[in-house]
């Protein structure tokens, strides 16, 4: 643990408010990443972790404090700031097109177009390139031998999307993933599997945030456990010296953590 | 060992099952009827059009199936056609555009009024009618995206409120065919006829099939098309993507607009002179040879090559339905069946992903 304290967070928040009206959302938060980790961020409804992740990922601009990725500070005024930053995002909703192929939602808003003319002037798409790199990063996960990347993201699984929306954001998040409650809507099988995704994600040494209200879950994958509490960061925990009952406990106030501030 | 466990074991153990999830296993012809259908929407109204021409070219002979009679129908849909274009795109987005007809007249009579009434040359005349087509759209589309209106009462407003100006700017006028033959014939431009054995194409006939061609390769081809199906899809889930939504849906009136100014255009070519009267009706029969052609009131689902096919069914049968001699609401009464097939095919092709 004081091995963890000297590294440099690659991202990094601190005294982060955030008010809706008279409701303060994020009061005065701080927030840590370290490199390579998975830091699971739980906390009961309403206590702010979803402003929290999304002030992190640019869909909320905090009012006060900082954001440092690697660093530097940021400002992120929308998703697409945070995203050309390298944070990638996989939303609970999913934020897929159904209707539209996996090699098409993976692209969305980032549409590679043919090099000369056809590209530059007709902006003609490079289809062929984009299904290449959409099958090769499915594969390069595990996740499933593609037998048509051209099939509608609808006519998948539950499980089959949750992987994709996973594959989209390995593929192109370079710094860190932020996962909002990756199996909340799977069944015990896909959960599996997702959850092997995101343990083959961090072998490739991306940090991974991990927002979720699962337990057993969030015991096996996290490295750290943030624990969110009344807009702020009550405590970090080590899953290895503390029981899920106790994380609950802290989450719901039931019981005081004694000297976790040293893991922050 | 639990259960789970062993359930959690045999999934890690036995990754080669995955290799088979993304093939089809529903092989029953149903399904793979269904599955057809779903990637190529445009399939069902394409079948329904050529049955319908087999069946009256059986009932009717030569009198309809003559290239003659079959390039007349192209002729008597262009209008329908073109404005079904620029319907087929607001509707890919989950809106409708009830000021198609509205914006088509407005169009014209800004051309012939401005060459007639101000005496400016004729192809500027023209670009003045385009450039008020894009800008009504650009109403549009700014309060459907900026101000967050429902498309359906934005453009339910804006109908009247097009509909109005058109008359009272042509203080109800019409300026007459010959007039324009005479002073300024580039406004008939799309009338102009020519044959290749026996078969007569109009300039707007031409325009309509090159039309529906080049936005078929824009929306398959380019970002832009993908990301008119992503936003009709799940607007929030683009925008989480990074779609710039707002600008997808303002540029999808705009281009609503020009295209239905070219629609007033080819109004003029169609029916000689400019009438603040004229294509009343051209809004409902654009969302039905839309509806037809197999794209979804829903938004995010069939192709512009559908609307084609649909508004030619709808000229199939009034054709052919008056060539037979029997009563014009027979079409009607047909165009009806049509309208609710079409949809509850939509509804099913839809349950593929359930």
């Amino acid at each position: 643990m004081s091995i963890e304290q000297k590294r440099e967070p690659i991202l990094k928040g601190r005294n982060l408010v955030k008010r809706y009206g008279k409701v303060v959302a994020l009061d005065h938060c701080d927030f840590d990443l370290y490199p390579g980790e998975i830091l699971a961020v739980i906390g009961d409804n309403g206590a702010g972790k979803s402003t929290l992740i999304k002030a992190l990922s640019g869909a909320v601009t905090p009012d006060e404090g900082e954001v440092t990725l690697e660093g530097r500070q940021v400002h992120f005024h929308s998703p697409n700031d945070a995203r050309h930053a390298g944070i990638e995002t996989v939303y609970q909703q999913l934020a897929m097109s159904p209707a539209l192929s996996i090699a098409d939602n993976m692209f969305m808003g980032r549409e590679l177009r043919k090099p000369g003319f056809r590209g530059k002037w007709l902006r003609q798409l490079d289809r062929l390139a984009m299904e290449q790199f959409a099958r090769q990063k499915l594969n390069d996960l595990g996740l499933m031998t593609i037998q048509n990347i051209n099939q509608a993201v609808e006519t998948l699984s539950g499980g089959q999307r949750q992987g994709v929306a996973v594959a989209r954001a390995a593929a192109f998040g370079s710094k860190v993933i932020i996962l909002d409650e990756p199996t909340a809507a799977l069944g015990v099988k896909e959960s599996r599997r997702v959850l092997e995704l995101i343990l083959d994600v961090k072998s490739r040494g991306i940090p991974i945030i991990l927002i979720s209200h699962n337990m057993p879950h969030v015991f096996e994958l996290a490295d750290r456990i943030h624990v969110h509490r009344l807009g702020q960061r009550l405590c970090v925990i080590d899953p290895k010296n503390h029981s899920m009952s106790d994380a609950v406990a802290y989450m719901t106030g039931a019981k005081e953590p004694e000297d976790e501030f040293e893991a922050a | 060992m639990t259960d789970s466990d062993h359930y959690e074991a045999s999934v890690r153990e036995k990754r080669a099952e995955t290799v088979a999830e993304f093939q089809d296993h529903r092989r029953s012809p149903l399904h793979r009827i269904q599955h057809a259908l779903h990637v190529t929407p445009a399939l069902v109204p394409l079948i329904v059009l050529l049955v319908s021409i087999i069946v009256f070219g059986l009932l009717l002979g030569s009198r309809f199936f003559s290239p003659f009679a079959l390039t007349l129908i192209l002729q008597q849909v262009q209008i329908v056609g073109i404005v079904a274009a620029a319907q087929s795109l607001v509707i890919l987005t989950a809106g409708i555009d009830l000021s198609v007809g509205a914006i088509m007249v407005l169009s014209s009579v800004v051309m012939g009024q401005f060459t007639f009434r101000y005496g400016i040359p004729a192809p500027v005349a023209v670009a003045c009618g385009l450039a008020v087509g894009t800008a009504c759209g650009f109403l549009n589309g700014w309060l459907v995206s900026v101000m967050r209106l429902p498309p359906f009462i934005v453009t339910l407003g804006s109908w009247q409120i097009f509909l109005a100006t058109n008359y009272l700017y042509s203080a109800n006028e019409t300026i007459r065919a010959q007039e324009i033959e005479a002073e300024a014939p580039i406004l008939q431009f799309f009338g102009a006829k020519f044959e290749i054995g026996g078969a007569v194409f109009t300039v707007g006939v031409v325009f309509m099939i090159a039309l529906i061609v080049l936005l078929g390769w824009v929306l398959r081809q380019t970002a832009w098309g993908r990301h008119v199906y992503a936003v009709g899809d799940d607007a929030e889930a683009a925008q989480l993507s990074g779609v710039n939504v707002k600008r997808t849906l303002v540029s999808v009136y705009m281009l609503s607009g020009l295209i239905c100014a070219f629609a007033g255009w080819a109004l003029i070519g169609r029916i000689g002179s400019v009438s603040p009267t004229s294509g009343y009706d051209a809004n409902i029969e654009s969302i039905t040879a839309v509806v037809i052609g197999g794209i979804s009131l829903f938004g995010g689902r069939g192709s512009i090559m559908g609307s084609l096919f649909g508004a030619l069914i709808v000229g199939v049968f009034s054709l052919g339905l008056r060539l037979l001699g029997a009563d014009a609401q027979w079409t009607y009464f047909f165009i009806g069946v049509l309208i609710i097939a079409a949809v509850a095919v939509d509804q099913w092709i839809r349950k593929v992903s359930a």
